[in-house]
């Protein structure tokens, strides 16, 4: 299973489904920190361009099942308000052994958070808000 | 007389921010390129936005240099921040 997906919706990694034929599972979950370069974020805004977005997410993952020969690569972004703790981002990668598992997993976040048109605006305690600069 | 190009130009993030608008068309000329809607969006909202975007025409990956058709939808994409 290939899927990358833009979601408005709570999202945490029991969603995932599991298989009885892998095995290795590989899950990250990035999520929302209450600190940044200094300052005290109260609350995270993602805005995407969705049909690219899938676009090039769904290509990102065709790359790290042809690199490490996954069986499952799945990815799920979310959009809109996110709060300190929430999840952001979950990637799963799945395959025969650990290793193509944890280098699959560690290709595809490396990859959407420099290639896929999302941005994320930081809400601050003191009332001022910033995008991100990102790596250009 | 050379024909008028309709680019739809849509915004995202900071740039919409900027600028203030979801998007706007541009009339351009025949031959021009994504650099030159960038130079129009410039003239237009007097603001320096810099040049450090990608390009995406039709929700597809392209280049600065390319000529645009008419009707085409074009996006300059901000350095990326999601994850």
């Amino acid at each position: 299973m290939k899927e990358f997906k833009i979601t408005s919706n709570l999202i945490n990694s029991q969603i995932i489904g599991k298989s009885s034929s892998i095995g290795a599972r590989s899950v990250f979950e990035g999520t929302v920190r209450d600190i940044n370069g200094g300052h005290d974020v109260i609350k995270l805004e993602y805005e995407c361009y969705k049909s690219l977005a899938i676009k090039e997410g769904n290509k990102i993952l065709d790359e790290a099942s042809e690199k490490f020969g996954l069986i499952d690569a799945f990815c799920i972004h979310r959009v809109g308000t996110l709060e300190i703790g929430e999840t952001a981002v979950i990637v799963v990668a799945t395959s025969g052994h650990r290793d193509e598992a944890f280098k699959g997993c560690r290709y595809i976040i490396d990859e959407v958070k420099c290639r896929v048109p999302i941005w994320k605006k930081e809400h601050y305690q003191d009332g001022e808000t910033e995008w991100l600069k990102g790596a250009g | 007389m050379e024909n008028t190009l309709q680019i739809q130009v849509i915004y995202f993030a900071k740039l919409r921010d900027l600028i203030g608008l979801d998007g706007e068309i541009f009339s351009m000329e025949e031959g021009n390129n994504p650099s030159d809607v960038l130079a129009s969006i410039k003239k237009k909202h007097n603001i320096d936005i810099g040049t450090k975007f990608k390009i995406a025409v039709n929700d597809e990956f392209s280049q600065w240099n390319i000529k645009l058709n008419n009707g085409d939808k074009l996006v300059f994409i901000p350095p990326v921040t999601g994850g």
